[in-house]
Protein backbone atom coordinates (compact mmCIF):
# COMPACT_ATOMS: atom_id res chain seq x y z
CA UNK A 1 0.00 0.00 0.00
CA UNK A 2 2.94 2.36 1.47
CA UNK A 3 4.94 1.75 -1.81
CA UNK A 4 2.16 1.90 -4.17
CA UNK A 5 1.21 5.38 -2.58
CA UNK A 6 4.94 5.90 -3.10
CA UNK A 7 5.05 5.15 -6.48
CA UNK A 8 2.00 6.88 -7.42
CA UNK A 9 3.88 10.64 -5.57
CA UNK A 10 6.99 9.20 -7.49
CA UNK A 11 5.36 9.03 -11.05
CA UNK A 12 3.60 12.30 -10.94
CA UNK A 13 6.20 14.34 -9.75
CA UNK A 14 8.09 13.37 -12.58
CA UNK A 15 11.05 12.74 -9.82
CA UNK A 16 13.07 10.37 -12.11
CA UNK A 17 12.75 12.66 -15.19
CA UNK A 18 14.00 15.20 -13.12
CA UNK A 19 17.19 13.43 -11.79
CA UNK A 20 17.77 12.01 -15.08
CA UNK A 21 17.52 16.07 -16.47
CA UNK A 22 19.44 17.37 -13.73
CA UNK A 23 22.37 14.55 -14.54
CA UNK A 24 22.39 15.82 -18.00
CA UNK A 25 22.09 19.48 -16.74
CA UNK A 26 25.21 19.07 -14.73
CA UNK A 27 27.31 17.45 -17.54
CA UNK A 28 26.70 20.40 -19.90
CA UNK A 29 28.66 22.57 -17.46
CA UNK A 30 31.62 20.12 -16.97
CA UNK A 31 35.01 20.63 -18.28
CA UNK A 32 35.48 19.60 -22.33
CA UNK A 33 38.42 17.10 -22.90
CA UNK A 34 38.11 17.21 -26.90
CA UNK A 35 41.21 16.91 -28.02
CA UNK A 36 40.66 19.71 -31.16
CA UNK A 37 42.99 17.70 -33.37
CA UNK A 38 44.68 19.04 -35.91
CA UNK A 39 45.55 22.29 -33.58
CA UNK A 40 46.47 19.99 -31.03
CA UNK A 41 47.68 16.59 -30.55
CA UNK A 42 47.86 13.80 -28.08
CA UNK A 43 50.98 13.40 -26.18
CA UNK A 44 53.03 10.01 -28.20
CA UNK A 45 54.83 6.95 -26.57
CA UNK A 46 58.63 6.77 -27.68
CA UNK A 47 57.55 3.22 -29.18
CA UNK A 48 54.71 4.65 -31.46
CA UNK A 49 55.06 2.70 -34.74
CA UNK A 50 53.70 4.93 -37.78
CA UNK A 51 54.94 5.19 -41.46
CA UNK A 52 58.10 2.64 -41.97
CA UNK A 53 61.82 4.25 -42.90
CA UNK A 54 65.51 3.18 -43.79
CA UNK A 55 68.25 4.89 -41.64
CA UNK A 56 71.88 5.60 -42.73
CA UNK A 57 75.38 5.25 -40.71
CA UNK A 58 76.51 8.70 -40.00
CA UNK A 59 79.08 8.13 -42.89
CA UNK A 60 75.84 7.82 -45.20
CA UNK A 61 76.32 4.29 -45.77
CA UNK A 62 72.56 2.82 -45.46
CA UNK A 63 72.09 0.38 -42.55
CA UNK A 64 70.01 -2.66 -44.27
CA UNK A 65 72.65 -5.55 -45.20
CA UNK A 66 69.75 -7.52 -46.84
CA UNK A 67 69.57 -10.40 -44.27
CA UNK A 68 66.19 -10.83 -45.03
CA UNK A 69 65.26 -11.41 -40.96
CA UNK A 70 62.24 -8.26 -41.30
CA UNK A 71 61.02 -10.16 -44.59
CA UNK A 72 60.73 -13.46 -42.66
CA UNK A 73 59.34 -11.82 -39.28
CA UNK A 74 56.93 -10.01 -40.86
CA UNK A 75 53.52 -11.55 -40.31
CA UNK A 76 51.55 -9.96 -43.43
CA UNK A 77 54.14 -10.17 -46.04
CA UNK A 78 54.09 -7.16 -46.19
CA UNK A 79 58.04 -6.50 -46.76
CA UNK A 80 59.50 -8.07 -50.45
CA UNK A 81 63.75 -7.96 -50.64
CA UNK A 82 66.16 -8.52 -53.22
CA UNK A 83 70.01 -8.49 -52.80
CA UNK A 84 73.55 -8.16 -54.68
CA UNK A 85 76.66 -8.99 -53.93
CA UNK A 86 78.55 -4.70 -53.96
CA UNK A 87 82.20 -4.46 -55.32
CA UNK A 88 83.73 -3.90 -52.05
CA UNK A 89 82.02 -7.57 -51.14
CA UNK A 90 79.57 -6.44 -49.03
CA UNK A 91 75.87 -7.50 -49.27
CA UNK A 92 73.17 -4.76 -50.07
CA UNK A 93 69.54 -4.40 -51.04
CA UNK A 94 68.49 -4.26 -54.67
CA UNK A 95 65.08 -4.05 -53.65
CA UNK A 96 63.25 -3.04 -50.11
CA UNK A 97 59.37 -2.73 -51.14
CA UNK A 98 57.14 -2.97 -48.11
CA UNK A 99 53.14 -2.60 -49.38
CA UNK A 100 51.42 -0.16 -46.87
CA UNK A 101 48.03 -2.07 -47.63
CA UNK A 102 49.53 -5.34 -46.10
CA UNK A 103 51.19 -4.09 -43.02
CA UNK A 104 49.59 -4.07 -39.83
CA UNK A 105 51.98 -1.82 -38.30
CA UNK A 106 53.43 -4.87 -35.43
CA UNK A 107 56.80 -4.06 -35.38
CA UNK A 108 58.04 -7.07 -35.66
CA UNK A 109 60.69 -6.15 -38.85
CA UNK A 110 62.00 -3.37 -36.58
CA UNK A 111 62.82 -6.16 -33.73
CA UNK A 112 63.65 -8.21 -36.09
CA UNK A 113 66.85 -5.95 -37.62
CA UNK A 114 70.06 -6.74 -36.43
CA UNK A 115 71.58 -3.56 -37.27
CA UNK A 116 68.44 -0.86 -36.67
CA UNK A 117 67.83 -0.03 -40.50
CA UNK A 118 64.40 -0.45 -40.48
CA UNK A 119 62.38 1.50 -38.26
CA UNK A 120 58.77 2.80 -37.91
CA UNK A 121 58.60 6.83 -37.37
CA UNK A 122 56.34 8.53 -35.83
CA UNK A 123 54.56 9.72 -38.81
CA UNK A 124 50.99 8.59 -39.12
CA UNK A 125 49.43 11.40 -41.11
CA UNK A 126 50.50 9.96 -44.50
CA UNK A 127 48.59 9.74 -47.74
CA UNK A 128 49.24 8.33 -51.25
CA UNK A 129 48.50 10.20 -54.08
CA UNK A 130 48.54 7.65 -56.95
CA UNK A 131 47.85 3.90 -57.10
CA UNK A 132 50.88 1.99 -56.40
CA UNK A 133 52.16 4.66 -54.09
CA UNK A 134 51.48 2.12 -51.51
CA UNK A 135 54.06 0.01 -52.52
CA UNK A 136 56.72 2.18 -50.51
CA UNK A 137 60.56 1.30 -52.28
CA UNK A 138 63.49 1.63 -50.94
CA UNK A 139 64.30 4.82 -52.21
CA UNK A 140 61.45 6.44 -50.56
CA UNK A 141 61.95 4.45 -47.23
CA UNK A 142 65.71 5.54 -47.26
CA UNK A 143 64.85 9.73 -48.11
CA UNK A 144 61.91 9.08 -45.31
CA UNK A 145 64.63 8.02 -42.76
CA UNK A 146 67.38 11.14 -43.91
CA UNK A 147 64.33 13.59 -43.67
CA UNK A 148 62.83 12.17 -39.94
CA UNK A 149 66.58 11.20 -38.92
CA UNK A 150 66.90 13.59 -35.87
CA UNK A 151 63.28 12.12 -34.35
CA UNK A 152 63.82 8.35 -34.87
CA UNK A 153 67.17 9.26 -33.26
CA UNK A 154 65.53 10.67 -30.26
CA UNK A 155 62.97 8.26 -29.99
CA UNK A 156 65.20 5.62 -30.11
CA UNK A 157 67.18 6.74 -27.30
CA UNK A 158 64.18 7.58 -25.21
CA UNK A 159 63.12 4.06 -25.02
CA UNK A 160 66.66 2.60 -25.24
CA UNK A 161 67.38 1.89 -21.24
CA UNK A 162 64.17 -0.59 -21.62
CA UNK A 163 65.14 -2.64 -24.63
CA UNK B 1 11.33 60.93 -49.50
CA UNK B 2 8.27 63.19 -50.76
CA UNK B 3 8.22 61.37 -53.98
CA UNK B 4 8.50 57.93 -52.36
CA UNK B 5 5.35 58.83 -50.68
CA UNK B 6 3.89 60.55 -53.73
CA UNK B 7 4.67 57.04 -55.41
CA UNK B 8 3.32 55.04 -52.50
CA UNK B 9 0.03 57.05 -52.33
CA UNK B 10 -0.45 56.24 -56.37
CA UNK B 11 -0.76 52.75 -55.18
CA UNK B 12 -4.14 51.72 -55.52
CA UNK B 13 -5.47 51.07 -51.50
CA UNK B 14 -6.49 47.78 -52.00
CA UNK B 15 -3.04 46.78 -53.51
CA UNK B 16 -1.48 49.07 -50.24
CA UNK B 17 -2.63 46.97 -48.06
CA UNK B 18 -1.72 43.40 -49.91
CA UNK B 19 2.20 44.99 -49.91
CA UNK B 20 2.04 45.82 -46.14
CA UNK B 21 0.12 42.63 -45.64
CA UNK B 22 3.42 40.91 -47.58
CA UNK B 23 5.88 42.94 -45.76
CA UNK B 24 4.43 41.94 -42.52
CA UNK B 25 4.47 38.34 -43.14
CA UNK B 26 8.18 38.45 -44.26
CA UNK B 27 8.87 40.32 -41.00
CA UNK B 28 7.56 37.69 -39.04
CA UNK B 29 8.57 34.42 -41.28
CA UNK B 30 12.38 35.56 -42.02
CA UNK B 31 13.28 35.72 -38.03
CA UNK B 32 11.62 32.61 -38.11
CA UNK B 33 13.71 30.57 -40.51
CA UNK B 34 17.05 32.11 -39.05
CA UNK B 35 15.71 30.89 -35.58
CA UNK B 36 15.20 27.24 -37.09
CA UNK B 37 18.75 27.52 -38.45
CA UNK B 38 20.00 28.39 -35.14
CA UNK B 39 17.62 26.27 -33.24
CA UNK B 40 19.61 23.17 -35.30
CA UNK B 41 23.21 24.99 -34.39
CA UNK B 42 22.06 25.29 -30.49
CA UNK B 43 20.85 22.03 -30.35
CA UNK B 44 23.77 20.00 -31.50
CA UNK B 45 26.08 22.52 -29.50
CA UNK B 46 23.98 21.87 -26.11
CA UNK B 47 23.22 17.93 -26.90
CA UNK B 48 26.93 18.14 -27.37
CA UNK B 49 27.65 19.69 -24.05
CA UNK B 50 25.41 17.27 -21.94
CA UNK B 51 27.29 14.42 -23.99
CA UNK B 52 30.86 16.51 -22.52
CA UNK B 53 32.08 17.17 -26.02
CA UNK B 54 32.34 20.28 -27.92
CA UNK B 55 29.97 20.08 -30.71
CA UNK B 56 29.86 21.52 -34.20
CA UNK B 57 33.28 24.47 -33.99
CA UNK B 58 34.86 24.35 -37.39
CA UNK B 59 32.84 26.45 -39.60
CA UNK B 60 33.06 30.02 -39.10
CA UNK B 61 34.20 31.85 -35.40
CA UNK B 62 33.07 28.53 -32.85
CA UNK B 63 30.67 26.94 -35.57
CA UNK B 64 28.61 30.34 -35.65
CA UNK B 65 28.46 29.44 -39.79
CA UNK B 66 27.75 25.96 -39.29
CA UNK B 67 23.52 26.19 -40.01
CA UNK B 68 24.39 28.63 -42.93
CA UNK B 69 27.04 25.86 -44.11
CA UNK B 70 24.19 22.97 -43.44
CA UNK B 71 21.69 24.91 -45.39
CA UNK B 72 24.01 25.78 -48.62
CA UNK B 73 24.46 22.03 -48.62
CA UNK B 74 21.04 21.28 -48.60
CA UNK B 75 20.06 22.92 -51.22
CA UNK B 76 22.57 21.92 -53.74
CA UNK B 77 21.72 18.17 -52.85
CA UNK B 78 20.33 16.13 -55.55
CA UNK B 79 16.24 15.57 -54.45
CA UNK B 80 16.13 11.47 -55.39
CA UNK B 81 12.66 10.53 -56.13
CA UNK B 82 11.99 6.52 -55.64
CA UNK B 83 10.84 5.08 -58.86
CA UNK B 84 7.67 3.71 -57.24
CA UNK B 85 6.71 6.36 -55.58
CA UNK B 86 3.14 8.95 -56.19
CA UNK B 87 5.43 11.96 -57.85
CA UNK B 88 2.75 14.30 -57.20
CA UNK B 89 2.23 13.42 -53.67
CA UNK B 90 5.76 12.82 -52.83
CA UNK B 91 6.08 17.04 -53.40
CA UNK B 92 3.31 18.18 -52.01
CA UNK B 93 3.66 16.09 -48.69
CA UNK B 94 6.73 18.41 -47.58
CA UNK B 95 5.31 21.81 -48.89
CA UNK B 96 2.01 20.32 -46.98
CA UNK B 97 3.97 20.02 -44.06
CA UNK B 98 5.72 23.33 -43.91
CA UNK B 99 2.48 25.45 -44.84
CA UNK B 100 0.72 25.01 -41.50
CA UNK B 101 3.70 25.18 -39.67
CA UNK B 102 4.34 28.89 -41.25
CA UNK B 103 0.72 29.56 -41.09
CA UNK B 104 0.58 29.57 -37.55
CA UNK B 105 2.28 32.16 -37.12
CA UNK B 106 0.02 34.94 -38.46
CA UNK B 107 -2.13 34.63 -34.94
CA UNK B 108 0.84 34.91 -32.13
CA UNK B 109 1.59 37.93 -30.76
CA UNK B 110 4.70 39.20 -30.08
CA UNK B 111 3.85 42.37 -28.14
CA UNK B 112 0.77 43.96 -27.13
CA UNK B 113 -0.56 44.42 -30.86
CA UNK B 114 2.46 42.87 -32.45
CA UNK B 115 0.25 40.48 -34.29
CA UNK B 116 -0.10 40.17 -38.03
CA UNK B 117 -3.75 38.95 -37.90
CA UNK B 118 -5.62 39.62 -34.46
CA UNK B 119 -8.58 37.05 -35.18
CA UNK B 120 -10.78 36.40 -32.14
CA UNK B 121 -10.63 33.38 -32.30
CA UNK B 122 -6.90 32.79 -32.53
CA UNK B 123 -6.03 29.70 -30.32
CA UNK B 124 -8.75 27.37 -32.06
CA UNK B 125 -7.25 28.48 -35.25
CA UNK B 126 -3.29 27.29 -34.14
CA UNK B 127 -4.95 23.92 -33.01
CA UNK B 128 -6.84 23.66 -36.03
CA UNK B 129 -3.69 24.58 -38.00
CA UNK B 130 -1.28 22.96 -35.90
CA UNK B 131 -2.92 19.39 -36.49
CA UNK B 132 -2.97 19.48 -39.90
CA UNK B 133 0.95 19.40 -40.05
CA UNK B 134 0.52 15.84 -39.46
CA UNK B 135 -1.26 15.46 -42.90
CA UNK B 136 2.12 16.44 -44.57
CA UNK B 137 4.05 13.46 -42.53
CA UNK B 138 1.35 10.58 -43.99
CA UNK B 139 0.92 11.48 -46.77
CA UNK B 140 4.96 11.61 -47.45
CA UNK B 141 4.99 7.83 -45.46
CA UNK B 142 2.63 7.21 -48.13
CA UNK B 143 4.28 8.22 -50.84
CA UNK B 144 7.46 7.23 -50.47
CA UNK B 145 6.39 3.50 -50.97
CA UNK B 146 8.77 2.37 -48.27
CA UNK B 147 8.13 0.03 -45.56
CA UNK B 148 10.17 2.81 -42.83
CA UNK B 149 7.87 5.30 -43.97
CA UNK B 150 5.17 3.81 -44.00
CA UNK B 151 5.61 2.32 -40.52
CA UNK B 152 6.50 5.83 -39.84
CA UNK B 153 3.41 7.32 -41.41
CA UNK B 154 1.12 5.12 -38.73
CA UNK B 155 2.87 5.94 -35.99
CA UNK B 156 2.89 9.19 -36.44
CA UNK B 157 -0.75 9.29 -37.23
CA UNK B 158 -2.02 7.68 -33.92
CA UNK B 159 0.26 9.50 -31.86
CA UNK B 160 -0.79 12.63 -33.02
CA UNK B 161 -4.45 11.98 -32.76
CA UNK B 162 -3.54 10.36 -28.88
CA UNK B 163 -1.75 13.86 -28.29
CA UNK B 164 -3.97 16.40 -30.13
CA UNK B 165 -6.71 15.23 -27.22
CA UNK B 166 -4.39 15.90 -24.27
CA UNK B 167 -3.23 19.19 -25.84
CA UNK B 168 -6.51 20.34 -26.38
CA UNK B 169 -7.98 19.56 -22.82
CA UNK B 170 -5.07 21.39 -21.28
CA UNK B 171 -6.01 24.62 -23.67
CA UNK B 172 -9.34 24.31 -21.88
CA UNK B 173 -7.61 25.14 -18.68
CA UNK B 174 -6.48 28.22 -19.86
CA UNK B 175 -9.99 29.24 -21.57
CA UNK B 176 -11.75 29.09 -18.87
CA UNK B 177 -9.28 31.01 -16.50
CA UNK B 178 -8.94 33.50 -19.33
CA UNK B 179 -12.16 33.44 -20.91
CA UNK B 180 -11.27 34.50 -24.43
CA UNK B 181 -9.80 32.53 -27.17
CA UNK B 182 -7.85 35.24 -28.52
CA UNK B 183 -4.56 34.95 -27.42
CA UNK B 184 -3.51 38.39 -26.06
CA UNK B 185 -6.46 38.82 -24.36
CA UNK B 186 -5.19 35.75 -22.74
CA UNK B 187 -1.81 37.34 -22.01
CA UNK B 188 -3.72 40.25 -21.01
CA UNK B 189 -5.59 38.38 -18.45
CA UNK B 190 -2.25 37.13 -16.96
CA UNK B 191 -1.13 40.83 -16.09
CA UNK B 192 0.19 42.01 -12.81
CA UNK B 193 3.11 40.15 -12.22
CA UNK B 194 4.50 36.49 -12.18
CA UNK B 195 1.81 35.40 -9.54
CA UNK B 196 -0.69 36.01 -11.95
CA UNK B 197 0.41 33.90 -14.40
CA UNK B 198 -1.91 30.58 -15.37
CA UNK B 199 1.51 28.56 -14.88
CA UNK B 200 0.30 28.50 -11.07
CA UNK B 201 -3.46 27.55 -10.99
CA UNK B 202 -2.49 25.04 -13.98
CA UNK B 203 0.84 23.50 -13.13
CA UNK B 204 -0.28 20.66 -14.52
CA UNK B 205 -1.81 21.13 -17.00
CA UNK B 206 1.60 23.18 -18.19
CA UNK B 207 2.96 20.20 -17.84
CA UNK B 208 0.30 18.01 -19.79
CA UNK B 209 0.44 20.82 -22.52
CA UNK B 210 4.16 20.92 -23.16
CA UNK B 211 4.43 17.04 -22.82
CA UNK B 212 1.79 16.70 -25.66
CA UNK B 213 3.72 19.56 -27.47
CA UNK B 214 6.78 17.23 -27.52
CA UNK B 215 5.20 14.50 -28.61
CA UNK B 216 3.08 16.36 -31.32
CA UNK B 217 6.07 17.78 -32.88
CA UNK B 218 7.36 14.19 -32.66
CA UNK B 219 10.64 15.04 -30.99
CA UNK B 220 12.44 12.99 -28.56
CA UNK B 221 11.49 11.05 -25.95
CA UNK B 222 8.42 10.69 -28.48
CA UNK B 223 10.22 10.68 -31.44
CA UNK B 224 9.29 6.87 -32.75
CA UNK B 225 8.29 8.45 -36.21
CA UNK B 226 12.25 9.22 -36.91
CA UNK B 227 13.43 6.90 -34.45
CA UNK B 228 16.57 6.25 -36.26
CA UNK B 229 17.83 3.18 -34.51
CA UNK B 230 14.62 1.48 -35.59
CA UNK B 231 13.12 2.79 -38.77
CA UNK B 232 16.14 4.72 -39.94
CA UNK B 233 14.62 8.12 -40.88
CA UNK B 234 11.13 7.28 -40.87
CA UNK B 235 8.58 9.23 -42.79
CA UNK B 236 11.55 11.09 -44.58
CA UNK B 237 13.77 8.36 -45.59
CA UNK B 238 13.39 8.69 -48.85
CA UNK B 239 13.77 12.49 -48.84
CA UNK B 240 17.06 14.62 -49.80
CA UNK B 241 18.00 17.78 -50.14
CA UNK B 242 15.44 20.91 -50.30
CA UNK B 243 12.75 18.81 -50.17
CA UNK B 244 13.99 16.82 -46.53
CA UNK B 245 15.08 20.45 -45.67
CA UNK B 246 11.31 21.49 -45.59
CA UNK B 247 10.38 18.76 -42.99
CA UNK B 248 13.18 19.93 -40.93
CA UNK B 249 11.81 23.63 -40.84
CA UNK B 250 8.49 22.40 -40.37
CA UNK B 251 9.43 20.41 -37.74
CA UNK B 252 11.91 23.30 -35.84
CA UNK B 253 9.32 25.85 -36.88
CA UNK B 254 6.93 23.93 -34.60
CA UNK B 255 9.01 23.11 -31.77
CA UNK B 256 9.51 27.04 -31.84
CA UNK B 257 5.62 27.25 -32.09
CA UNK B 258 5.00 25.15 -28.88
CA UNK B 259 7.66 26.93 -26.94
CA UNK B 260 6.04 30.58 -27.89
CA UNK B 261 2.93 29.27 -27.34
CA UNK B 262 3.62 27.56 -23.93
CA UNK B 263 4.92 30.76 -23.13
CA UNK B 264 1.83 33.01 -24.00
CA UNK B 265 -0.54 30.56 -22.77
CA UNK B 266 0.69 30.22 -19.01
CA UNK B 267 3.68 32.22 -18.43
CA UNK B 268 2.40 35.62 -19.12
CA UNK B 269 3.62 35.94 -22.92
CA UNK B 270 5.40 39.57 -23.15
CA UNK B 271 4.70 40.58 -19.42
CA UNK B 272 7.42 41.34 -17.50
CA UNK B 273 7.28 38.74 -13.65
CA UNK B 274 7.83 42.43 -12.27
CA UNK B 275 4.24 43.27 -13.24
CA UNK B 276 3.11 45.00 -10.27
CA UNK B 277 6.00 46.58 -8.96
CA UNK B 278 5.57 50.09 -10.12
CA UNK B 279 8.49 51.01 -8.20
CA UNK B 280 10.91 49.20 -9.83
CA UNK B 281 9.25 49.73 -13.28
CA UNK B 282 9.93 53.30 -12.74
CA UNK B 283 13.52 53.29 -12.72
CA UNK B 284 14.47 55.01 -16.18
CA UNK B 285 16.92 52.42 -17.83
CA UNK B 286 16.44 49.44 -15.75
CA UNK B 287 12.70 49.64 -15.70
CA UNK B 288 11.84 49.34 -19.82
CA UNK B 289 14.30 46.40 -19.62
CA UNK B 290 12.08 44.89 -16.49
CA UNK B 291 9.27 45.87 -17.73
CA UNK B 292 6.61 43.91 -20.71
CA UNK B 293 8.11 43.86 -23.90
CA UNK B 294 9.16 41.25 -26.52
CA UNK B 295 12.42 40.69 -25.08
CA UNK B 296 10.76 38.81 -21.79
CA UNK B 297 8.79 36.20 -24.59
CA UNK B 298 11.77 35.67 -26.44
CA UNK B 299 13.65 34.73 -22.93
CA UNK B 300 10.68 32.29 -21.73
CA UNK B 301 10.37 30.41 -25.35
CA UNK B 302 14.11 29.85 -25.20
CA UNK B 303 13.48 28.41 -21.92
CA UNK B 304 11.16 25.80 -23.59
CA UNK B 305 13.38 25.71 -26.54
CA UNK B 306 16.71 24.33 -24.34
CA UNK B 307 13.84 22.24 -22.51
CA UNK B 308 13.19 20.35 -25.64
CA UNK B 309 17.02 19.86 -26.29
CA UNK B 310 18.07 19.13 -22.74
CA UNK B 311 14.81 16.33 -23.06
CA UNK B 312 17.12 14.96 -26.32
CA UNK B 313 20.17 14.61 -24.42
CA UNK B 314 18.67 12.86 -21.48
CA UNK B 315 15.51 10.83 -22.18
CA UNK B 316 15.61 7.10 -24.43
CA UNK B 317 12.73 6.53 -26.66
CA UNK B 318 9.35 5.61 -25.76
CA UNK B 319 8.43 1.99 -27.42
CA UNK B 320 5.15 2.96 -29.13
CA UNK B 321 2.71 1.21 -26.78
CA UNK B 322 4.11 3.29 -23.93
CA UNK B 323 3.34 6.43 -25.82
CA UNK B 324 -0.28 5.41 -26.40
CA UNK B 325 -0.35 4.05 -22.83
CA UNK B 326 0.86 7.81 -21.67
CA UNK B 327 -1.39 9.79 -23.94
CA UNK B 328 -4.99 7.94 -23.15
CA UNK B 329 -4.27 6.52 -19.89
CA UNK B 330 -2.62 9.31 -17.61
CA UNK B 331 -2.30 12.73 -19.52
CA UNK B 332 -5.85 12.92 -20.64
CA UNK B 333 -7.58 11.82 -17.33
CA UNK B 334 -5.08 14.08 -15.08
CA UNK B 335 -5.90 17.22 -17.69
CA UNK B 336 -9.89 15.53 -17.30
CA UNK B 337 -9.44 16.29 -13.24
CA UNK B 338 -7.86 19.31 -13.23
CA UNK B 339 -10.54 20.99 -15.33
CA UNK B 340 -12.92 19.22 -13.20
CA UNK B 341 -11.14 21.54 -10.33
CA UNK B 342 -11.31 24.26 -12.18
CA UNK B 343 -14.82 23.71 -12.89
CA UNK B 344 -16.40 24.34 -9.63
CA UNK B 345 -13.50 26.86 -9.35
CA UNK B 346 -15.48 28.98 -11.54
CA UNK B 347 -18.36 27.78 -10.26
CA UNK B 348 -18.09 29.33 -7.15
CA UNK B 349 -16.60 32.65 -8.29
CA UNK B 350 -19.86 32.78 -10.24
CA UNK B 351 -21.97 32.01 -7.11
CA UNK B 352 -19.86 34.81 -5.31
CA UNK B 353 -18.83 32.42 -2.58
CA UNK B 354 -14.72 32.81 -3.88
Amino acid sequence: MIASIKHFIKTFTLFELLQGLSITGKYFFKRKITIQYPEQKTPMSPRFRGHHALRRYPNGEERCIACKLCEAACPALAITIDSEERADGTRRTTKYDIDMFKCIYCGFCEEACPVDAIVETHVFEYHFEERGDHVRTKEVLLAFGDKHEAEIAKSRAADAPYR
Amino acid sequence: MDSLIAIWESVPEALRIVIVILLKIIAILLPVIIAVAYTTFAERKIIGYMQVRCGPNRVGPKGWLQPIADTLKLMFKEIIVPTKSSKAVFFIAPMLALAPALAVWSVIPFWEGGVLSDINAGLLFVLAITSLDVFGIILAGWASNSKYAILSSMRVGAQVVAYEIAMGFALVGVLMLAGSLNLTEIVNAQAGGIQNWFMWPLFGLLVVYFISGVAETNRAPFDVAEGESEIVAGFHVEYSGMAFALFFLAEYASMLLISILTVLLFLGGWLSPFGGMEGLLSIPVLGTILGDGIHWLFLKAFFFLVLYLWFRATFPRYRYDQIMRLGWKILIPVTLVWIFGIGIYKGLQIEGIL
